[in-house]
């Protein structure tokens, strides 16, 4: 498989002395499944439902992040439209802020919400215009918390965009009571509550005994993240998202974190353990083993019958961080299946040298890869399923490979120990499926076909 | 989700909500997705690609190849020629197209890289290989919108290649606007059937409704060739569907090259394809084919057979305004309302042309140029309708007010056969005709009390 030469170094195979060198911009000129900055600070912010959410740059950023994530609400669901300040020639030469002064006005009011994102993009950042400026007059015109969001797309890839919307929830953190959160309670950080995911965990955390503040910030609420510095400690899920805001909620407010995964039986039960231990309340921790062993003993068998047909298939995975990487991996391994390939678009030198450790020697580890290189291993390893993104899925299909979304358009919820059975249902049926046989390729290779 | 929409609108000046168009540079992309052999590349930050692969890749459901300059906050400052410089060297070394498209990005615009020089210093430097080339357009996106970036890169190709050599030749120009793979594959039957020899630029049939082979094919093998654009210049005559999408690269081969075009609808609905088929007769100076004829009648006979139906429903149709103009058109024909009609695109001549269609049979209908559908969801409050016709994001508005949706336009994330089946020409009307049809039906269906639940209509 030829790659381009600047990329060399960001592919590595499992087994071998040489680290993967990531973190660095993509290669220009190659078809880079990464996004921006403005990107990763529309996914995290984006989940807060009664929040306004106005994107101040040209229609385009507005467009495409327009209810593209499947982050549920459990109320208000402002976040599900897309507002925009429609950005013109005339604002590039007179500037833009007076427009969007204009928009703030013309909107608060009227869907009165609980706080208002103004994300910055590409355009208005370049132009240069005083979003800051313009945030503070419409928070003491309408009394609301209206935050500026730093996510010029330039800035960087998504990571950039994740710690600019980390920056602009410590805006909302600590300016809400805290009277009656008990000592047992906690914040989710880095959860979007794709698929209702968010109303697992909570439901686990329940059972055990422990409060959840604020969920940051799938269903998340603004009155909630407001008051999250009383919570006593920090769950930090999908940690490349959210370990920077709960590193600064440690520093400002002394509230520790940890950083988990919910995906997977070993990983959730993980997680759960970790809560109450940090707890160290015994009762917490008697509620925690017995939810932890009957969750368990509920999907084992579910996974023990769907194993039967996984065992020894092969997949391959390109997700978003390396976190999904690490839970994706072990979940597939007690199904019975080996990782063939391994990429993140933003993992970092540390996180592939865990991915070295966690897979078997050959699997190949690519950092920011691209749909030709992907391809190429995908059919060289005569791989059974591959686990991406909307941009990855028409590849699959069209080698005849099955394909799950671990990403923005999934419909499943896969946190949690429900989700680990969904994972395997949902891996069955298209590992499974009869439709791969009338695919050429395969058809030839079983021999159905001249 | 809608539960927010007043029914009174208010002024808005400063303000989308719920947006009816996106960005120039999806448009280019998609247009140069339709010329065999070219990576489009986008010039600017790695979102925008991303985005506009992710929305094409859910329209269609085809991976989409597009390349990046992946800027940084230096390019932004200092510019992206290092960045386009770098690219070209990449994508020729790993990628290996034909041509590669380049189109801006609202970024690249305002920091004013100026392309040409930038791609005549990859030629000095040999950095394009023997044969192959770099064509650009400009694609600012708060200029215009999707559609202005489709019709500014078809007039890039048409800039950079399209030459005349002196002796024209009997082939005739097509552009077909932005419609489906499908569409583009029936305008080719269309004028097979007149034995016209014909370029089509694009022509994403057979690239973007790619068969399953088994294989990723980086390029399919699809698209107008590069050749072919070159002859354009040699061409008898251009034929351009769609005022938004296509008159300008025409008015281009007119000017660069002589070659003179008119500019038609598209040729969605009876009414529309009429004057196509008029138009190839003309060009060839032959009889319709029989064939054609018959499919015409088909179409006929099926909304004389169904017009109680249709007679008198009121309609909302949004979307890009070519495809606007003539679904309005085509709804005015067979005897429905269309009260509500609105683009998110720009261009005064839209609301003064979809007001002379329908100034005899809906004299008080909305019509709006840069409308959005938030502002479409408040006329709808105001004025209910019996269905309505547009891209997806009609589906909130589709729910909260309980009013079928036929899926018509672009994008269409939620549903498929879009970019398989035709709705220009009288098949495609066929198809277009049924589905309207049968929404109708479905509802009577569903809400008809049980003793007057119909099984046969
Ligand atoms: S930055 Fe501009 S070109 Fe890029 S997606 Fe946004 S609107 Fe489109």
């Amino acid at each position: 498989m030829k790659l381009i030469s600047e990329r060399s170094k960001q592919v590595v195979t499992a087994g071998d002395a040489r680290a993967v060198v990531c973190d660095r911009p993509s290669v220009a000129g190659s078809v880079t499944q990464r996004a921006c900055t403005f990107c990763g600070s529309r996914v995290v912010l984006y989940p807060i439902g009664d929040a306004l959410h106005l994107v101040h740059g040209p229609v385009g950023c507005a467009a495409y992040t327009w209810d593209i994530r499947g982050a549920l609400s459990s109320g208000m669901q402002l976040h599900r439209n897309s507002f925009n300040t429609d950005i013109r020639e005339t604002e590039v030469i007179f500037g833009g802020e007076k427009k969007l002064a204009r928009a703030l006005r013309e909107l608060i009011p009227v869907h009165r919400p609980k706080a208002a994102f103004v994300y910055a993009t590409c355009l208005t950042g370049v132009i240069g215009d005083d979003v800051e400026a313009v945030c503070r007059g419409a928070a003491a015109e309408f009394g609301i918390p209206v935050i500026p969001v730093q996510s010029e797309g330039f800035r960087g890839t998504k990571k950039h965009g994740y710690s600019a919307a980390c920056a602009a929830l410590t805006q909302l953190i600590g300016t809400g009571d805290t009277a009656g959160i008990g000592p047992l309670s906690v914040n989710i950080l880095g959860d979007f509550n794709i698929a209702g995911e968010i109303w697992t965990i909570k439901g686990y955390l329940e059972r055990m005994g422990v409060e959840v503040v604020a969920s940051m910030t799938g269903d998340g609420r603004v009155d909630d993240i407001r008051r999250a510095h009383g919570a006593k400690l920090n769950i930090v899920q999908c940690a490349g998202s959210m370990t920077s805001l709960a590193r600064m909620m440690q520093e400002k407010y002394g509230i520790p974190y940890v950083q988990v995964s919910f995906f997977g039986l070993e990983d959730c039960a993980a997680a759960l353990y970790e809560v109450a231990r940090h707890f160290a309340d015994q009762a917490v921790l008697e509620r925690t083993r017995a939810l932890v062993r009957e969750e368990t003993a509920a999907v084992l068998p579910v996974m023990a019958e769907l194993r039967r047909d996984l065992e020894g298939k092969v997949a391959a995975l390109y997700v978003g961080g390396a976190f999904k990487a690490f839970s994706l991996v072990k979940a597939l391994r007690q199904l019975g299946m080996r990782v063939a390939m391994a990429g993140t678009q933003t993992g970092a030198q540390a996180d592939y040298e865990h991915l070295k450790e966690l897979c078997d020697a050959g699997t190949i580890l690519a950092d920011d890869s691209n749909p030709l290189e992907m391809a190429a291993w995908l059919a060289e390893r005569d791989v059974d399923l591959f686990i991406g993104g909307v941009k990855e899925r028409p590849v699959a299909y069209k080698l005849g490979i099955g394909f799950c979304d671990h990403n923005h358009e999934r419909k499943i919820g896969l946190a949690g120990f429900v989700g680990m059975a969904a994972f395997a249902r949902e891996v069955h049926a298209t590992v499974m499926s009869p439709v791969w046989k009338l695919v050429p390729r395969r058809a030839r290779a079983s021999g159905a076909q001249p | 989700m809608l539960e927010m929409t007043p029914a009174t609108s208010t002024e808005r000046t400063a303000l989308k909500i719920n947006p009816a168009k996106t960005c120039q540079p999806v448009g280019a992309m998609y247009a140069a997705l339709g010329v065999h052999g070219c990576l489009p590349h986008s010039h600017g930050s790695q979102g925008c690609c991303a985005y506009h692969r992710s929305h094409l890749t859910r329209h269609f459901k085809e991976p989409i190849m597009a390349s990046t300059s992946s800027f940084t906050e230096g390019s932004s400052v200092f510019g992206g020629m290092a960045n386009l410089q770098q690219a070209v060297s990449t994508i020729f070394e790993m990628y290996d197209p034909e041509i590669i498209a380049v189109h801006t990005t609202c970024l690249s615009e305002t920091i004013g890289d100026d392309i040409p020089t930038i791609i005549g210093k990859c030629q000095n430097e040999g950095k394009i290989p023997e044969g192959k080339v770099i064509v650009h357009a400009n694609t600012p996106s708060y200029v215009g919108f999707h559609v202005t970036g489709f019709s500014n890169m078809v007039k890039g190709f048409v800039k950079y290649l399209a030459a005349s050599t002196g002796r024209r030749s009997e082939a005739v120009n097509l552009i077909p606007g932005w419609v489906e793979p499908s569409d583009m594959a029936e305008l080719k039957r269309y004028t097979a059937a007149f034995n016209l020899p014909t370029i089509m630029l694009p022509d994403t049939s057979s690239v973007l409704d790619a068969p399953a082979t088994g294989e990723h094919s980086f390029y399919p093998k699809g698209g107008t060739t590069v050749a072919q654009i070159r002859a354009m210049g040699d061409a008898r005559h251009t034929l351009a569907l769609g005022a938004w999408a296509s008159s300008d690269a025409a008015e281009l081969l007119t000017k660069q090259c002589e070659v003179p075009h008119e500019v038609l609808d598209l040729p969605i609905g009876l009414a529309a394809t009429d004057r196509f088929i008029s138009a190839l007769a003309k060009l060839t100076g032959t009889a319709v084919p029989q064939g054609i004829e018959d499919e015409r009648g088909r179409l006929v006979d099926v909304i004389n057979d169904m017009h109680q139906y249709l007679g008198g429903k009121k309609v909302a149709i949004w979307g890009d305004p070519d495809q606007v103009i003539a679904l309005t058109e085509f709804c005015r024909d067979m005897d429905m309302k269309p009260v509500h009609v609105l683009t998110g695109g720009n261009g005064q001549a839209f609301e003064e042309r979809i007001k002379a269609i329908l100034a005899d049979s809906v004299p008080g209908a909305n019509v709006k140029q840069q409308g959005d559908l938030f502002l479409m969801h408040q006329w709808i409050k105001k004025e209910p309708v019996d269905l309505m016709i547009g891209t997806t994001y009609g589906k909130f508005i589709s729910r909260a007010e309980d009013i079928p949706l036929v899926r018509f336009g672009w994008p269409i994330l939620d549903r498929v056969g879009h970019s398989y089946f035709p709705s220009v020409g009288y098949t495609g009307g066929l198809r277009l005709a049924t589905q309207l049809i049968s929404a109708i039906q479905e509802r009577q269906d569903r809400d008809a009390p049980d003793h007057a639940f119909e099984l046969v209509m």
